[in-house]
C-alpha cells in the first residue's frame, strides 16, 4: 500500500471501539495456553514423566549414586542432567506449538483479531518456559526424596540455571516451529535433541568420551548451559568457552525464528 | 460481452447520509500468485447495511479477494479499504472480522475456551452465552472442538467471528461440504443476524443462496467483475436458455441476428442456440424455417459463466 492510509477510526463509524492493549496479550490468553498444554499427554510425558524416569534409573540405587560430586552427591548431578534434559525437550516442545498451529490455520485466523504477532510469539515462549519450569520442578521434587543430596544453595543454584538457560531451547522450538510446517515437529527434531543431549554431557560424562567427540561437544548447543548448570554442585567454574556457547546458540535460534517470523507474518 | 453492461454501471442506491463512509471500498485491486493472474483489476464498493454475494466458480478470484479486503494479503496494485481504514486497522479495532472456509480452530479446545480465547483478545465483545445463542451452539460449549461435526465447527467459526460484534462480516464459501439442512440452518442464521444491520458480504459458487440471501450479487470471473446488480437483475443473465432444433443447413447469420442471442453453434444437424429470449428464438425458428425436434433448456450456473465470463485473454485461440 502506497498511500498513507489513517489508521484512526473515522467517528461516524463507532466512536467505541478500541484496540486492546499489549498487543492483546491478557491473562486469558495465558491460562487457556497452559490448559492446552496440560491436555496433551504425548507433551507431559516427553518433558515430565520421561526424564523423572531417567533419573530414577539412572541416578537411584547405583553403587556411585552416593559418591562425592562436589557440593553434593552424584545422584544430585545425574538429577541435575536429567531435569536439563526435561527443560529442553518442554521449552522445545513449547516453542514448537507454532509449527501446529500455523498447519491448522491458527495463526491465520489469529491474524483476524487484534493480537500481534509479537504477542503471539512472547505467549508461545512464556508457556514453553512455564512447562520447562515443571519439568524441572518434578524431576527436582523426585530427586529430594530418593536420595539425592545438594548444598542449598546448590539446589537452588542449578534450578535456576537450568530454568533460565533453556531460553536457548524456547527460541530453538520457535524456529523450528516456522521452518517445519508439520503437526509432528517434535517427532522430527526429537533424534536431535537427543543428539543435543548426548553432546551436552547430560547422559554420560564428557571426560568419559573420545577426544573427538570432546571437541565436537564444545560446538554444540547445550555443551554450555550443561557446564553452568553443573556448576553451583560441582564447584568447578564452567570456562569463557561455556558462556560463549550458551550465548551464540541463542543468538542464533532466536535470530532464526524472528528471520523465519518475519517472512511468516509478512503481507505476501 | 453485451449482457453484463446492462447492470454493470448501475446507479448507486441513494446514500443515507453525505458522510457515510463505505463498508468496503476496493479500487484497481489486482493480486498475482506467479503467472497466475488471480484477480486482475476490481473495483468495488459495498456501503453499510449491504447483503453482497460475490458470486463466482471455482477460481474466480473470489477468496484472493477477500484476503486482500481482510489485509491477511497486500494486492500488488491498488487498494482495499475497510470503514475508510487500512484492512489490518479495521480488524484491530473490530470492524470487520470473517468466517473462513476451514482451518482456523485448535482441535484440543472446547467450543466454549475457543470463544473465551478469541473474545480476550479483543477489547470490547459480545457476551461469549449471547453469540453462542445466535450462532446455534448454545448445546455444545463444552464439546472439543475436535470432536464437532463440520456444520458445528462453521457455526463455531460464525460465533467467533460475531464476537466483538463487527460492522462488516465476511463469509467465505461459509457453507462448503454442509448438507441441505446445515445450509438452510446456518443461513438462517446468518439472515437472522443480519436483520439488525450488519454490512454482509459472502462468496459462494451457488445461484440459489446469492439469490436468496443478497440484496446485490456481484459476479466475478477470471478476477474481474463481470455484473453488478440486483439479485433479480443478475439472475435474468445468468438463467438464460439453450434452445436445441433439428435444422440442415441453418442461416447462422440470421440466427446470431435475433434479439438476445448470445452463441450460436452446429452440431450435424442440430443448431444449439444459448439466448436470453428464448421464446423469441423459438418462434423465429418454428414460424420462419424448417426446424423441427424443438427442445428448450435452461442453462446452468456454469454454462452461464461460460458465455459470461468467456477468457478475453484467449480470444481467438481454440479452447
Amino acid at each position: 500500500m502506497t498511500t498513507a492510509v489513517p489508521d484512526t477510526l473515522p467517528n461516524v463509524v463507532a466512536p467505541q471501539r478500541k484496540v486492546p492493549p499489549m498487543g492483546g496479550l491478557n491473562v486469558t490468553l495465558l491460562k487457556l495456553e497452559v490448559r492446552r498444554m496440560l491436555r496433551n499427554r504425548r507433551t507431559l510425558v516427553f518433558s515430565v514423566v520421561m526424564p523423572v524416569m531417567f533419573y530414577v534409573i539412572f541416578g537411584t540405587g547405583k553403587s556411585y549414586s552416593n559418591e562425592n560430586a562436589g557440593h553434593g552427591n552424584v545422584a544430585a548431578l545425574i538429577m541435575v542432567s536429567m531435569a536439563l534434559y526435561g527443560a529442553m525437550l518442554s521449552t522445545t516442545g513449547g516453542g514448537a506449538m507454532v509449527a501446529v498451529e500455523r498447519s491448522q490455520g491458527w495463526s491465520r485466523q489469529l491474524r483476524l483479531t487484534p493480537l500481534t504477532p509479537a504477542a503471539y510469539i512472547a505467549v508461545k515462549v512464556l508457556c514453553a518456559m512455564l512447562l520447562g519450569a515443571v519439568s524441572i520442578a518434578v524431576t527436582y521434587a523426585a530427586g529430594s526424596f530418593t536420595g539425592a543430596h545438594m548444598q542449598t544453595s546448590a539446589w537452588v543454584g542449578t534450578a535456576l540455571i537450568a530454568w533460565v538457560g533453556s531460553l536457548v531451547f524456547a527460541a530453538f522450538g520457535v524456529f523450528m516451529g516456522y521452518l517445519l510446517p508439520s503437526e509432528n515437529v517434535m517427532q522430527i527434531i526429537g533424534p536431535g535433541l537427543a543428539l543435543f543431549a548426548f553432546l551436552g554431557g547430560l547422559f554420560m560424562p564428557l571426560d568419559q568420551m573420545g577426544d573427538t567427540f570432546q571437541t565436537i561437544a564444545k560446538f554444540t548447543p547445550m555443551y554450555g548451559l550443561s557446564q553452568l548448570a553443573h556448576w553451583p554442585l560441582t564447584g568447578e567454574a564452567p570456562g569463557v568457552a561455556a558462556v560463549v556457547n550458551v550465548v551464540v546458540w541463542l543468538a542464533v535460534f532466536a535470530g532464526g525464528a524472528a528471520w523465519r517470523f518475519r517472512r511468516d507474518t509478512a503481507r505476501v | 460481452m453485451t449482457s453484463t453492461t446492462q447492470t454493470q454501471n448501475r446507479p448507486p442506491a441513494p446514500v443515507r447520509g453525505a458522510t457515510t463512509i463505505p463498508a468496503v471500498e476496493l479500487a484497481g485491486l489486482t493480486k498475482s500468485f506467479g503467472t497466475v493472474r488471480a484477480v486482475r483489476g476490481i473495483d468495488l464498493t459495498v456501503r453499510p447495511g449491504e447483503i453482497v454475494a460475490f458470486l463466482g466458480p471455482n477460481g474466480a478470484g473470489k477468496t484472493t479477494t477477500i484476503d486482500m479486503m481482510l489485509g491477511l494479503s497486500q494486492p500488488d496494485r491498488g487498494t482495499a479499504r475497510v470503514y475508510g481504514m487500512d484492512p489490518q486497522a479495521a480488524v484491530r479495532h473490530g470492524l470487520i472480522s470473517a468466517v473462513m472456509q476451514t482451518g482456523g480452530l485448535l482441535k484440543d479446545l472446547t467450543a466454549r475456551e475457543t470463544l473465551e480465547l478469541t473474545a480476550s483478545l479483543f477489547s470490547d465483545t459480545k457476551p461469549i452465552s449471547e453469540v453462542m445463542t445466535r450462532a446455534g451452539i448454545a448445546d455444545i460449549g463444552d464439546r472439543r472442538v475436535g470432536k464437532c461435526s463440520g456444520g458445528q465447527q462453521q457455526r463455531l467459526r460464525f460465533a467467533m467471528a460475531l464476537l466483538p460484534d463487527p460492522e462488516l462480516l465476511v463469509l467465505d464459501e461459509p457453507t462448503t461440504g454442509m448438507d441441505v439442512t446445515g445450509r438452510r440452518d446456518f443461513w438462517q442464521a446468518i439472515r437472522q443476524d443480519a436483520e439488525q444491520g450488519r454490512t454482509v458480504l459472502f462468496a459462494t459458487h451457488y445461484l440459489e443462496e446469492a439469490d436468496a440471501y443478497a440484496d446485490r450479487i456481484v459476479l466475478v470471473a477470471h478476477g474481474r467483475v463481470v455484473a453488478d446488480g440486483t439479485a433479480s437483475e443478475v439472475k435474468a443473465i445468468v438463467s438464460g436458455r439453450t434452445v436445441r432444433a433439428t435444422l440442415p443447413d441453418a442461416d447462422l447469420v440470421a440466427l446470431q441476428a435475433l434479439p438476445g442471442v448470445e452463441s450460436v453453434e452446429v452440431r450435424g444437424d442440430s443448431v444449439l442456440i444459448a439466448s436470453r429470449d428464448s421464446d423469441s428464438v423459438a418462434r423465429h425458428l418454428l414460424t420462419n424455417t424448417g426446424a423441427r425436434d424443438l427442445e428448450i433448456t435452461s442453462r446452468g450456473l456454469e454454462d452461464a459463466f461460460i458465455s459470461l465470463t468467456a477468457d478475453p485473454d484467449s480470444e481467438g485461440t481454440q479452447s
